[in-house]
């Protein structure tokens, strides 16, 4: 009896194989995550192993290349322009990072106070995060021009300076600059996530510490931080990769840069691999930069991550 | 007074934008810090923080409109503020450029390529979560992990194999490559949506004889509009920001996106119209900005639902 089906017009039937493969947990989960896994795998897994592939062999943008093993590699080693973009994309991520973790903390700190228009603000502080990279950059690149930018004039009327200054025509200032750019642009992202963190610490545990006497230095040390360790790494691994492989910021701004003074290594290779052609190079380029990713990454996460203590274990 | 403030903190929403009714005459804490003490340590640095997020904005608004011999003089005009503004730049990127098709072909490729996501992402959500196939854990973690993987480094690669498939200086191309990047988020962000909605409902739905086809389409996906919603915007804002796959993929001038188009096509020579570009910068910010006026919640609740997890 258990194995007779009901069909439509209400007679029984045999359960065909077809039937119960029709309802197999297995068979329905490959069909639905075909599309997904077609994606991934054709355009992602395949041209990610491709990618290493290419990094061992001389291909040139039009032919293809044939295998060489690490001369790519050892041609690298012997540059100073790759080196000098490592430099630069260690720089940046560093510096930029570090600024934004700070500026973003404590922007979500201030807008978690008793503030009118709170939604307003809220909302209008992730602005610079949605408009595009590229059309934010482009009006940095005017407001950095050599000769017409608002901030050297400003400067000037205030008796501050007294000629024009070279945003991106001169090494270090370019180099500040772009930081700068990056940092007005992730800003809002860390303070928004972290101020969603911010909302779920229970306000009786700081009004337990005021009562006790704590100060607020005390009470954002001994209760903020502790609480919004998880968040914080999250957030902070994905800015540090995403500002790690930035490219569309410096691309605009300088293309790499007063004498590749701001190349990060993804433009670089986006330079060696399609402007110049040499498709091999580039490739190696670009796996060259995952080392730096995996180990910025891991320290993000694990370096942040939540101590046993801090959910009422001893310390480990 | 601390049942009050339990009271209060259980709807932290409310407590947060005051409008939640007071028991007794305090609010909080902030009783404790005098008004000229609130000035300095909370509405001065959040002045000045929300002043330079925005001054760009307004310089590229004021640039568009700025007639040209006030754009180059900063002496006679003041430059913080614009006479006789004129429409001249506008008019030009829209009707002697090609900006509109450019605009075209960064929304034809953003809808197309966020559909594609959300109905790939919609299905292996589900199978993930609900159908909980063998090794479905591990998946769900190796789709997260691709989010990873950046685009600065499989750019080159993938330039190869849109070659190969005959894609390459086709919309095809952005089309079939932004779902790599659009598919492991929004994966990710319907994972958590669909692990809110109940067991049960699904199973009184498998009782009745219902196939699994017809309980996603019929009861989960009806019940997780919010997700959707939040996902499509935030793939629709990571389509249009994209700017490498763009730019390596296309290279004839009439199917080029509007960031790559801006940065290439819009500038000749050494003379850049700087009144053009602010403008084509502006209105190519204008359908993010609209679209995030209209669903500010389902964009917020998207970052920090997932980061969350």
């Amino acid at each position: 009896m258990a194995e007779l089906a009901i069909n439509d017009r209400g007679l029984s039937r045999q359960v065909t194989a077809w039937d119960r493969l029709k309802v197999d947990r297995n068979w329905l989960s490959f069909w639905f995550m075909l599309p997904a896994a077609a994606f991934l795998i054709l355009f992602l897994a395949y041209p990610l192993g491709l990618g290493v592939w290419l990094s061992f062999t001389d291909a040139r943008l039009g032919r293809d290349g044939i295998f060489v093993g690490l001369e790519n590699y050892e041609f690298l080693w012997d540059d100073s322009t790759f080196w000098l973009s490592v430099f630069n994309t260690l720089l940046y991520t560093t510096v930029a990072s570090t600024i934004k973790f700070a500026i973003g903390l404590y922007l979500a700190l201030l807008l978690n106070e008793n503030l009118p228009f709170k939604a307003i603000i809220r909302a209008v502080v992730l602005i610079p995060f949605i408009v595009p990279t590229v059309l934010s950059a482009i009006a940095f690149w005017w407001l950095f021009d050599p000769q017409f930018s608002i901030i050297s004039w400003s400067l000037k009327k205030m008796h501050l300076i007294s000629s024009n200054i070279d945003f991106l025509g001169d090494v270090w200032n370019a180099r500040w600059s772009v930081i700068f750019a990056n940092i007005w642009r992730g800003v809002p992202f860390v303070a928004i996530t972290l101020l969603a963190g911010l909302q779920t610490v229970s306000p009786s545990l700081y009004e337990a510490a005021t009562i006790d006497g704590a100060t607020n230095w005390q009470r954002f040390r001994y209760i903020t931080y502790p609480l919004l360790t998880p968040i914080i790494a999250v957030v902070m691994t994905f800015s540090v990769l995403f500002t790690f492989t930035d490219f569309q910021l410096i691309w605009v701004m300088t293309r790499g840069g007063p004498v590749n003074a701001t190349h990060l290594m993804a433009t670089f290779s986006y330079q060696r691999a399609i402007m110049s052609g040499y498709l091999g190079e580039g490739a190696a380029i670009s796996t060259a930069m995952i080392p730096f990713l995996l180990a910025a990454i891991l320290v993000s996460w694990f370096g942040l991550q939540r101590r046993k203590w801090q959910q009422g274990e001893s310390n480990d | 007074m601390t049942d009050a403030l339990a009271g209060k903190a259980a709807d932290p929403r409310a407590v947060l934008t005051g409008s939640a009714p007071l028991a007794d005459e305090s609010e909080g804490m902030s009783y404790l810090q005098s008004l000229p003490r609130r000035l300095v340590t909370l509405y001065l640095p959040l002045s000045i923080i929300l002043f330079v997020l925005l001054f760009p904005f307004y310089w590229m608004a004021l640039t568009s409109i700025k007639p040209d011999n006030q754009l180059l003089d900063l002496d006679t005009y003041s430059p913080f503020w614009t006479w006789n503004p004129t429409l001249k730049h506008i008019y030009k990127l829209l009707f002697e450029t090609d900006y509109p098709i450019w605009l075209w072909n960064t929304m034809l490729v953003a809808v197309c390529a966020t559909a594609l996501s959300i109905i790939a992402s919609v299905l292996a959500a589900y199978a993930i979560v609900r159908l909980r196939y063998r090794g479905a854990q591990w998946v769900g973690g190796a789709i997260f992990l691709a989010y990873l993987v950046p685009p600065s480094i499989l750019f080159i690669p993938l330039s190869t194999v849109v070659f190969q498939y005959g894609l390459f200086d086709t919309p095809f191309a952005l089309i079939l490559t932004y779902p790599t990047i659009l598919i492991p988020f929004s994966t990710w962000l319907l994972m958590g949506y669909f692990k809110t909605i109940p067991f049960e409902l699904e199973e009184c739905a498998l009782i009745d004889g219902a196939s699994r086809w017809q309980i996603l389409i019929r009861i989960v996906l009806p019940l997780s509009v919010p997700g959707l919603i939040s996902a499509f915007i935030f793939c629709f804002t990571l389509c249009w920001n994209e700017f490498i796959y763009a730019l390596t993929f296309i290279s004839s001038v009439h199917y080029k996106t509007v960031p790559v188009a801006i940065v290439t096509a819009l500038v000749d020579g050494d003379i850049y119209r700087w009144g053009s570009l602010m403008a084509g910068a502006m209105i190519g910010s204008l359908p993010l900005v609209i679209l995030y006026a209209f669903f500010v919640e389902h964009y917020v609740s998207a970052m920090t639902g997932a980061v969350k997890e």
